[in-house]
């Protein structure tokens, strides 16, 4: 494999539904015969976290998101929620999980990998995890609290990582 | 006729992908897989995936939704 097939993503969001797109991504760059890292910061360090239950995805400022039930009648299904409720009103408890829950639901219907599923996938296929050090520590997390298989360092190793490919994305 | 063949049925990007990858990983060189997929992404996808591996795609069939890709191991 040349050294220019490589690519490398740095993963900063920590909601349900950006968990998705760097692992999906980076599975996907090593199945077309990429050699992939990860670098996880930020909110983006989430993803690695053995205890996937606090992501979620909030409809709260989050007016491109498209809220149709997954389940009920056709005719019910068909509505797009989104733009129909003002989003102060999603300012009430529980409407994170609500939602989370929601889109878990359309996910499974739609035939789209878990999460875990996926980045369990991405560790089989050898994609680089890599957690920066410096915001394990700004957030207090402790190492036990991430997945098995995640190497902790900072930015000039990602500036190593990303020396040698040509395709970089940051998401 | 295929040597084994892969039902991806129901899945969706990049699942169909990443299970041809493995199917075709665990295969030798000459071998001939079909993969059947319900995925109509996958018609772009799994090109795009042997013109990049170097896999070859001999054919692409589709049947009321349903596509079978029959591919050769490079």
């Amino acid at each position: 494999m040349s050294d220019n097939n490589k690519m490398t993503i740095i993963a900063t969001k920590g909601t349900f539904d950006w968990a998705f797109p760097p692992f999906i991504i980076a599975s996907t760059g090593v199945a077309m015969d990429k050699e992939v890292s990860i670098f996880f910061t930020f909110y983006g360090l989430n993803l690695l976290l053995k205890d996937t239950s606090k992501l979620k995805v909030s409809p709260i400022g989050n007016p491109g998101m498209p809220m149709k039930m997954p389940f009920g009648p056709k005719w019910l299904q068909a509505i797009d929620f989104g733009p129909k409720i003002p989003n102060v009103l999603w300012n009430i408890p529980f409407a994170d999980t609500l939602v989370t829950f929601l889109m878990k639901k359309t996910m499974a219907k739609h035939g789209v990998a878990k999460l875990e599923d996926l980045r369990s996938m991405c560790q089989e296929f050898d994609v680089k995890f890599i957690a920066c050090e410096m915001t394990v520590d700004l957030f207090g997390y402790s190492k036990d609290d991430f997945i098995d298989g995640v190497e902790f360092a900072g930015a000039a190793t990602y500036f190593e990582e990303a020396s040698t490919g040509n395709h970089h994305l940051y998401m | 006729m295929a040597d084994e063949t892969l039902d991806a049925s129901g899945l969706n990007c990049p699942l169909p992908i990443l299970k041809t990858k493995k199917a075709l990983s665990k295969m030798d060189t000459g071998k001939i897989l079909d993969v059947i997929s319900t995925d109509a992404g996958s018609v772009k996808d799994i090109e795009a995936f042997c013109n990049q591996t170097g896999n070859k795609l001999i054919s692409t069939v589709e049947d009321g939704g349903k596509y079978v890709f029959t591919i050769e191991k490079v």
